[in-house]
């Protein structure tokens, strides 16, 4: 009568069942750190070793893997400083996955976890990154955590949870081909609010979500933190296997839902009723039709972020520019080295340049309003990522328009807001 | 703990404007202070007194898992935030890292403390007093493992 996570949390605790509301101290299979929870996490210990505690070795250096994603390439003296103490972190305590920029493979954190399959199915995984969930899609229980907590579990293996009470979201049918899962998680954000899954689970099945490719259903799990979510999951199948298959990971102990598993609530789509769905300033609950908002202006398209920038999202993109030009500055950036190099062999690097549009370097960059394209006051921006509360993307007067890779690159055409349908 | 409340009559306020993303790269805790609350309050920093109390809406802190935020607060005086609701990773960088105490309050008590006014609040007796007021609000209890841990002073000192 368990569920997924339920099982994972309790397999973890070691326990032969756990219930929402539990609270467990769990083992951690692998932990994340970037270039701004690494030096968050250096600094905690540095506080405890002036409390008088040793600090000379980690739990497990095989079970941590470090990404430097949001202030590369170093925007200023301090976050060069940051990537520079972190690469003296990781060789002092014997970290040897660490994603460097500039060194073959490297990119956004969460983008990482699946692209080098960094967590596998069954396992539980945290990170110092609220978009943590994203990892969810794998089968596995991923949450974000602060600092603190991540310097407890680097020293502990295990953090305390409280087991959530699982939201079931069924998708009856595939999507349109106009609609993507960034559509239907916004439509979601908008149906339940900000906090519509505070401290919960947001599992997602039906057949929408079968017929989905994995790569969508991480933009699902990716925006279950906009929703208030602990963590997002999708059980694995097939097209999960032959994910990770690709990437040369076959050993892994799956969990699945119990024949009579348990949720506090189902809620129901139809995946042929989803519309290309926009979310408005100031919120990520606060959604529109595309089409409704056909007559906003934009200044600025973006195409990036762990949520926006995965190889299909570049696929999707180029599907709208092939043969066509920008109308507003457009800006696209890959998530991983490993996609960039994917869409130039795939020619959609070439696509990107004809139609008039940057191609920069995989990066949280504006996303998160840390550089690299961030906007002035009164700038109108629509973008693939997750977020657009005041401030977001760069001043706090500036407005950003959160949508699916197709209505960005469409309205990218235009210079509107435009529903992927209504491009001639 | 005795303080005086700064009041934002809002809804998830968010870790982007308790403390925005381009000072995320600073990890200096007296430095991040002087941002604090900056995407929603330019003269927080200026208003701010060591003790202070923020009431707030519900969802406090949703967004990023940024432990900058607690931080910042804390950093600038802030001792506890009394609001609706907290969002889950402010709420436990909050209480694991024992930067300030996140106190759920009901909506009757929300509405009826003011900016300016002067409280009290005794977690032992899960207790507000509106001084300014003359009022007793109560606060919702912590769960224990919260509770034990505010006892131990954050997650390091605590014991499983």
């Amino acid at each position: 009568m368990l569920n997924i996570t339920e099982k994972i949390l309790a397999r973890a605790s070691g326990k032969s069942k756990v219930s929402p509301g539990d609270v467990v101290f769990v083992n951690v299979d692998k932990v994340m750190i970037h270039d701004v929870s690494g030096p968050g996490v250096i600094a905690v210990f540095e506080k405890l070793k002036k409390t008088g505690m040793k600090i000379d070795k980690i739990w497990d250096p095989e079970r941590v893997w470090v990404a430097e994603d949001h202030f590369v390439p170093a925007a200023d003296k301090i976050s060069a400083q940051n990537i520079v103490s972190l690469t003296n972190f990781t060789k002092q305590f014997g970290i040897k996955r660490h994603f460097k920029y500039g060194m073959g493979q490297y990119g956004i954190c969460h983008t990482l976890s699946h692209e080098e399959a960094m967590v596998l199915p069954g396992e539980v995984y945290v990170g110092g990154d609220s978009h943590t969930n994203t990892t969810g899609a794998l089968g596995a229980f991923a949450a974000g955590l602060g600092h603190t907590d991540v310097a407890y579990v680097l020293l502990n293996g295990k953090i305390w949870f409280k087991v959530p009470e699982t939201l079931f979201f069924k998708i009856n049918g595939k999507l349109p081909d106009h609609v993507m899962a960034k559509d239907l998680i916004l439509k979601i954000i908008g149906d339940i609010g900000t906090d519509g899954a505070a401290y919960k689970t947001m599992q997602f099945g039906g057949t929408g979500v079968s017929e989905m490719s994995v790569e969508e259903r991480l933009t699902l799990t990716n925006m279950t933190t906009e929703a208030g979510a602990k963590s997002g999951i999708v059980e694995p199948d097939q097209k999960l296997r032959d994910y990770l298959a690709a990437r040369g990971v076959t050993k892994y102990n799956e969990v699945h839902d119990d024949a009579d598993a348990q949720y506090e609530k189902i809620y129901e789509y139809e995946g042929s009723k989803i519309e290309p769905t926009v979310a408005k300033p100031f919120s990520p609950e606060n959604i529109a039709v595309a089409r409704d908002l056909s007559s906003v202006e934009l200044d600025k398209a973006y195409i990036g972020s762990c949520t926006g920038a995965k190889l299909e999202d570049l696929r999707a993109v180029a599907k709208i520019l092939k043969g066509r030009t920008v109308k507003i500055r457009t800006e696209v950036l890959p998530a991983a080295i490993s996609i960039f190099r994917k869409a130039m062999d795939e020619g959609l690097l070439k696509i990107f340049l004809d139609a008039g549009v940057v191609v920069g370097p995989p990066t949280c960059g504006a996303c998160c309003g840390a550089h690299m394209g961030v906007l002035a006051k009164d700038e109108i921006c629509i973008s693939t990522t997750n977020r657009n509360f005041p401030g977001r993307m760069g001043h706090v007067e500036s407005q950003t328009y959160l949508a699916s890779p197709l209505v960005t690159a469409a309205s990218a055409v235009t210079g509107k807001i435009t529903d992927p349908r209504d491009l001639k | 703990m005795k303080g005086s409340v700064i009041k934002y009559e809002r809804d998830n306020i968010d870790t982007d404007v308790i403390l925005p993303g381009p000072y995320l790269k600073i990890h200096d805790y007296v430095e991040l202070a002087k941002h604090a609350m900056e995407g929603l309050d330019k003269d927080f920093h200026k208003r701010v007194k060591p003790g202070d109390f923020i009431v707030a809406g519900k969802n406090f802190g949703c967004g990023s898992s940024r432990e900058h935020a607690p931080i910042a607060l804390s950093y600038s005086g802030i001792k506890a935030v009394l609001a609706l609701s907290f969002a889950r990773i402010f709420y436990r960088n909050a209480v694991d890292g024992a930067f300030l105490l996140p106190i759920e309050i009901d909506e009757s008590a929300y509405k009826d403390i003011s900016d300016s006014d002067s409280l009290e609040v005794d977690i032992s007796k899960n207790e507000i007093k509106n001084l300014t007021k003359n009022k007793i609000y109560k606060m919702k209890p912590f769960p224990e493992l919260i509770g034990k841990i505010i006892e131990a002073g954050g997650l390091f000192n605590y014991k499983p």
